[in-house]
């Protein structure tokens, strides 16, 4: 202690530069308190102290800085060396909320689930991250017991492979499509089919979207997209497809239902179409990649999977509706981007403008998967180049590349705090990055074959994998 | 008019006889009986032709029964399909490579039962004369202890040579090689990998230690750059191969990945 003592007055003696700075928040106002003269050794921690005082929040809340888009990571005087700003000038220190709560790096294998008698498809985990679904080649889907990881019920009905699930926002009912055409609606609770199987695809089906809680409560309709071409809303009440969006030419790789009663949908005809929900008229068509568009990802997407639920808000006063409806209204304009395999991605804003924001470059193989951090800030998108970039998720702005995988990466998923990244691959292992550092958290070796599916659960707690060696495994901290 | 056309005609006008159904039917019930007695009859390389006859008539009979009974089961069940695929890689021309990490738990098993199922099992011996040649050396060309090595060698990145007095294998520099075409024979494909040694010469325990490389030698390559794993999620790199081509003849290496 006296030591540390010692240092501090060294450090003043030897005259500590000082800077004039003022806080901005990261839609550009500026805190009210004016110009601050600040030492240019004031670390991080000091940082949110006085940020926090003029923010007069009653409890301290978790703040990142950045000057000139690079966080602050040890002190100001580093960022300040890099970008060469004199003392007169005055610094813009702008921060960023973070989650007030923190995800653990998840860091072995809890458990190996095994039942599925084919390689495991498709995992996910229910909105409020209390249940558990797989999709499998066997062509069952199963629930599972994540409390004390083991299998729950077994749902056959599937006559071929089950490619996608999806959880409805309201956490009561999962869909799940093969590869003949048909949907099954399942009950979590009983393991039962609900409802008859819908059929009307004449092929097989790449993607299922759920209108957001916000928009309908009851959960009734959902869109697929599927290899013949077609988009299909149905009514899942009635088990009968209440609209056919046709218009792509080829087959439409995704679909998401945004926010705002847009459909936005993904195919190989180079094209993305955007269509209003409500009477399937085609909106507008982006036009811009110059081969198959494989993935959408949609800066609300974390939002309208969890809907009503979050895992901080508990307050009872609002209803679940109004609670999606105020998250939803929270993150801002909807943003679209879309990985292809042209090795580029395209930032949109598409419920206005035709053209793109921005084209973003750097992948050197296709990318196959494209996700939006839960705060909607960061992007991350996978590519068989064996790598994983990250971007800025206001401008699309390149930061860095993780490098690690040895083999093409098939999918990413967030952490809920978006401070933490995992990623499932060829290699058959599964990493964790750290967004702070932008290096590798963890590693996680265990399966024995390719890794196909990774989900985060939305309370951060638990992360399930699923690939080829046909085995369900559970990681935590 | 040909003569069975009138016959067509005639029955086309009058019709058949009336009891021509009948007598159709006790001929044919009377067929088996007549080809029984038939076979029971024949002697001699009449019954021997008319036997092998019947055997072929049979089989062909019990193969239709067999393709008529699966024709009805196939209508009821068509399994579904293995190799199951995510969405994704469903358009995609995906080759199988998944069998790299089990059939490295099967070479692991191999090497300790230290026998070696190879792609050439049977290598033709090297001799010594055909290896070495000697050296003469000192003032007058007398010594005769000295070897060169003919063949194509593999030497070692730490290797220095010892003094001249000592050294009793030359390795000439032409024929080092440090990388080798190596085949893997499930991807099909081909890659140029360097080498990180010699395992085994089945020619003789010192070719080994030389480094000498002939046909059916297996040599030890570095595949990092395939990027295969093994169960603990660690970068396989260095894996056995073995040679396919006399390299001293071709000026290059071909070898087979041993999975």
């Amino acid at each position: 202690m006296q030591n540390a003592m010692e240092t501090e007055t060294d450090t003043e003696t030897t005259e500590v530069k000082r800077v004039l700075s003022r806080f901005k928040s990261d839609t550009g106002e500026v805190l009210p308190g004016g110009l601050l003269d600040l030492p240019v050794d004031i670390t991080v921690d000091k940082l949110q102290l006085i940020c926090n005082a003029l923010l007069q929040e009653e409890d301290p809340v978790p703040l990142a800085f950045f000057v000139n888009d690079t966080e602050i990571t040890a002190s100001l005087e580093k960022c300040l060396e890099k970008n060469f700003s004199t003392s007169e000038d005055v610094v813009d220190i702008v921060y960023q909320l973070q989650a007030v709560f923190k995800v653990r790096a998840v860091t072995r294998c809890t458990g190996s689930l095994e039942g599925h008698k084919e390689a495991v498809i498709s995992v996910s985990f229910s909105p409020d991250g209390q249940h558990l679904a797989s999709g499998s080649g066997d062509t069952t889907v199963r629930f599972w017991d994540i409390h004390t990881q083991t299998p729950h019920f077994t749902c056959e009905g599937h006559k071929h492979w089950v490619l996608c699930i999806a959880w409805s926002p309201c956490g009561k009912k999962l869909i799940s499509a093969c590869k003949n055409g048909s949907i099954i609606m399942w009950d979590p609770e009983s393991g039962k089919q609900v409802g008859k199987t819908m059929n009307g695809h004449k092929m097989w089906i790449t993607y299922l979207s759920w209108e957001p809680y916000h928009s309908n409560p009851e959960c009734r309709f959902f869109v697929s997209s599927s290899k013949d071409c077609d988009l299909r809303i149905w009514d899942s009440k009635l088990g009968q497809t209440s609209r056919v969006l046709a218009g792509h030419t080829k087959s439409v790789t995704c679909v998401k239902w945004g926010g705002g009663g847009l459909i936005y949908s993904a195919s190989q005809d180079r094209s993305i179409k955007v269509w209003r929900a409500t009477d399937g008229i085609l909106c507008r068509t982006l036009e811009g990649h110059a081969h198959w568009v494989n993935t959408l990802a949609l800066n609300t997407d974390y939002v309208l999977r969890t809907g009503p639920f979050y895992p901080l808000e508990t307050s009872g006063d609002l209803s679940l509706l109004e609670r999606a409806k105020k998250r939803y209204e929270a993150v801002g304009q909807e943003k679209l981007v879309s990985g292809s395999d042209d090795f580029t991605l395209f930032f949109w804003n598409p419920d206005k403008d035709k053209k793109p924001i921005t084209r973003m470059t750097g992948h050197q193989q296709l990318i196959n998967d494209v996700k939006f951090s839960p705060d909607g800030r960061l992007l991350a998108s996978a590519s068989f180049d064996k790598s994983i970039k990250l971007w800025e998720g206001s401008s699309g702005k390149y930061i860095t590349s993780l490098r690690g995988h040895v083999q093409a990466v098939y999918s990413v998923s967030w952490s809920a705090d978006s401070r933490l990244l995992v990623s499932g691959s060829a290699d058959s292992t599964l990493k964790v990055w750290s967004i702070k550092t932008k290096k590798l958290a963890q590693d996680l070796p265990g399966h024995a074959d390719e890794v196909y599916a990774v989900d985060w659960s939305p309370d951060g707690l638990r992360v399930a994998s699923g690939g080829k060696d046909k085995i369900l495994k559970l990681w935590q901290n | 008019m040909p003569q069975n056309e009138y016959m067509d005609r005639f029955r086309t006008l009058y019709g058949r006889r009336l009891d021509y159904e009948e007598r159709k039917r006790k001929r044919e019930a009377r067929e088996p009986h007549k080809r029984a007695e038939k076979a029971r009859s024949l002697r001699g390389l009449k019954a021997k032709i008319f036997n092998k006859e019947r055997r072929n008539e049979k089989i062909q009979m019990k193969k239709k029964i067999k393709a008529h009974e699966e024709k009805n089961v196939r209508k009821k069940t068509e399994p579904t399909p293995e190799g199951a695929l995510p969405v994704y890689l469903l358009d995609r021309d995906v080759s199988s490579r998944a069998k790299v990490l089990s059939n490295l738990i099967k070479q692991k098993r191999k090497e300790k039962a230290g026998k070696w199922d190879v792609p050439i099992p049977k290598v033709r011996a090297q001799s010594d004369s055909e290896v070495f040649k000697v050296m003469r050396t000192g003032k007058s060309k007398r010594k005769a202890w000295k070897r060169m090595v003919t063949k194509v060698t593999f030497v070692g990145e730490s290797f220095t040579r010892k003094p001249p007095k000592f050294e009793r294998f030359i390795r000439p520099m032409a024929l080092r090689f440090k990388k080798a075409h190596v085949t893997h024979p499930e991807l099909k494909a081909t890659f140029c990998l360097p080498i990180i040694g010699v395992k085994k010469n089945p020619s003789s325990a010192m070719y080994t230690t030389l480094g000498v490389i002939t046909k059916g030698t297996v040599i030890e390559v570095n595949i990092s750059e395939l990027g295969l794993v093994t169960q603990s999620g660690k970068v396989v790199w260095g894996k056995y191969a073995q040679v396919t081509n006399n390299p001293e003849n071709d000026g290059c290496i071909n070898a087979v990945l041993l999975v």
